[in-house]
């Protein structure tokens, strides 16, 4: 197997007496789709959170690309490569849908510290947004303001705005949220189109999707992995059956 | 960005156009008053226009931008009363004085957010007034005096009450321009948009508080160049232009003008001391008035005059 991309090593983090994150240990190659699977609680978000630099372990390591990311702010994991998008949108809605990608490329454009040119007319960063929100299918609302933007349009963005970062590695936390069936389905269409390009970690909840999408997945329970592999190994896992038993139908139902 | 036509332009517009006529008015009719009145609205319009961009654009509610009023206007006074006259050392002077002053209590208070920064910026005007209370070489409590106006080699004259308003508007325009420059560039891009949603700013690869730091400073220098100009009006610098009933008097400007607008401060520095300069020929309690006017705005018009104004079209 090729070197991980990331690697997570006895990662722990708790919130007072809650272990939110459990002696977690884990390795995303580069090319796969990896799902994060887990009940509600797992701590799925959390470990997220932690990858991005938003929340930082109490103990453990974090490696991303060779490199020890563990104590370095999300806004320089950002610049190496890391991006995110949120389980709750995460939008600047007071701007437009082109004016949220377009501020992703400018993140990885040299620094901003520039005062005078009007940053709307820079051809190359507009070029950028729009290719992003072309790709997600967002091409013709680009000048909508967010706040104007449907719920599904917004999740749409969300990965706009992260494929803008040009990430090495996308961190996906429930991007099918909340989305009726055919907008579900949109976004699957466009992750599978997405994976050729990127490698993604993707939390989800849509075990329809999860199956459909992942290259491996991890099983989290209360903060642990209890089960990594193919999905046909983790469909068949005991473990994960008797620990995931109130959503079995969901897992056997593919099986 | 085409400037659109619409109401709040037309009046930014005809605003600026009656700005620059009034000398001719005050000549014609002989009304020194206005002129001196108007002056003073000039340079607190763009003191208000500075913590407009903070505020507004920034969304860093300081409570405490009254001290650099104070501290450019003791930069001109305390070197004018120690035989430094020129005005290219003053203001200078003032203007990097007020950058670093904002620099230290930005880069302590930026670690806070909300409530907490609003107190800090409090407190450390407040403390700019208390050390100011206690040069007692330069007036202390009872202020300083600015005998002789800053001397710009022959090239201007500040004792010229006309040449003196168009120095203050030159200023005022041009801080205006350098703000719209700033607020629609890539670093306006990143402040604004720290604004409305500082965790997704981070998570994109921006280190959000160094941007809001540069803008503080750069909002606090601006200020300092009111500082200069409005010592110079007075011919008088005390303590009492940083007390923080004058950061509120600033406040309310922006807000009454509408916040994160362009001339949003301006029409608020007009409307609001105009306002007091009218109440208070006839009553001394003239906050009664201006109370409930900021309560009304506050409650119905989100957005300032500005922002009524940029209704009226589409309603």
């Amino acid at each position: 197997m090729a070197d991980p991309l990331l690697r997570v090593d006895n990662l722990v983090r708790r919130y007072g007496g809650i272990t939110a994150t459990d002696n977690l240990s884990m390795e995303v190659v580069p090319g796969e789709l990896h799902a994060i699977i887990g009940p509600n609680g797992a701590g799925k978000t959390t470990l997220i959170s932690q990858l991005t630099g938003q929340v930082m372990p109490n103990s453990g390591t974090i490696r991303f690309a060779g490199r020890d990311v563990t104590g370095l702010p999300s806004y320089k994991r950002s610049r190496l490569g890391l991006a995110r998008s949120f389980q709750i949108t995460s939008l600047l809605k007071d701007f437009s849908a082109i004016d949220n990608v377009a501020l992703a490329a400018q993140a990885h454009d040299g620094h901003s510290f520039r005062f005078w040119g009007n940053a709307r007319k820079e051809r190359h960063l507009r070029d950028t947004a729009r290719a992003a929100l072309e790709r997600v299918g967002l091409g013709k609302r680009a000048d909508i303001m967010v706040s104007q933007l449907s719920h599904g349009e917004q999740r749409e963005l969300e990965l706009a705005v992260a494929l803008a970062t040009k990430p090495q590695l996308l961190l996906l936390d429930e991007p099918m949220a909340g989305l009726g069936v055919t907008e579900s389905a949109r976004m699957v269409a466009l992750l599978k189109e997405l994976r050729k390009e990127v490698t993604i970690v993707l939390v989800e909840h849509d075990m329809e999707a999860v199956f459909a999408l992942a290259d491996r997945i991890t099983v989290l329970v209360y903060g642990r992995v209890i089960a990594c592999g193919v999905p046909d190994a983790i469909r068949r896992d005991e473990e994960v059956k008797r620990a995931y038993l109130g959503e079995q139908h969901a897992v056997t139902r593919h099986g | 960005m085409k400037p659109k036509l619409n109401a709040s332009n037309a009046v930014a517009a005809l605003m600026c156009a009656a700005l620059i006529l009034l000398p001719v008015y005050s000549a014609a009719t002989g009304n020194i008053f206005i002129l001196t009145l108007f002056t003073r609205i000039v340079i607190f319009a763009l003191a208000a226009a500075s913590l407009n961009l903070i505020m507004g654009y920034g969304g860093m509610m300081s409570f405490g931008h009254a001290a650099y009023l104070g501290i450019g206007g003791y930069a001109v006074g305390i070197l004018a009363a120690e035989g430094i006259g020129s005005g290219f050392i003053q203001w200078p002077v003032a203007l990097v004085v007020s950058a670093l002053f904002a620099l230290l209590i930005g880069s302590l208070s930026l670690r806070t957010r909300g409530v907490y920064f609003i107190m800090i910026t409090l407190a450390f005007a407040q403390m700019a007034y208390y050390v100011a209370s206690a040069l007692s070489r330069y007036g202390g409590d009872d202020g300083l005096t600015v005998y002789k106006r800053s001397d710009f080699a022959g090239l201007i004259n500040l004792s010229d009450r006309n040449q003196f308003y168009y120095l203050c508007l030159a200023c005022l325009f041009g801080g205006l321009y350098l703000i719209w420059r700033i607020v629609n560039s890539r670093f306006g891009l990143v402040v604004q948009g720290v604004r409305s949603n500082e965790q997704r700013m981070q998570a994109i690869g921006f280190h959000a508080n160094r941007y809001r730091l540069v803008c503080f400073v750069i909002a606090g220098t601006i200020c300092g160049l009111a500082g200069a100009l409005l010592a110079n009006n007075t011919d008088f610098v005390s303590p009492a232009v940083m007390y923080w009933t004058r950061s509120g008097d600033l406040m309310v400007m922006v807000i009454l003008g509408g916040m994160g607008s362009l001339f949003g401060p301006v029409i608020g520095a007009i409307v609001y001391l105009l306002l007091e300069e009218l109440l208070s020929q006839f009553t001394e309690y003239s906050g009664l008035i201006l109370g409930p006017v900021l309560l009304l705005i506050v409650l119905f018009a989100r957005g300032g005059i500005m922002g009524l104004l940029g209704r009226m079209r589409r309603g």
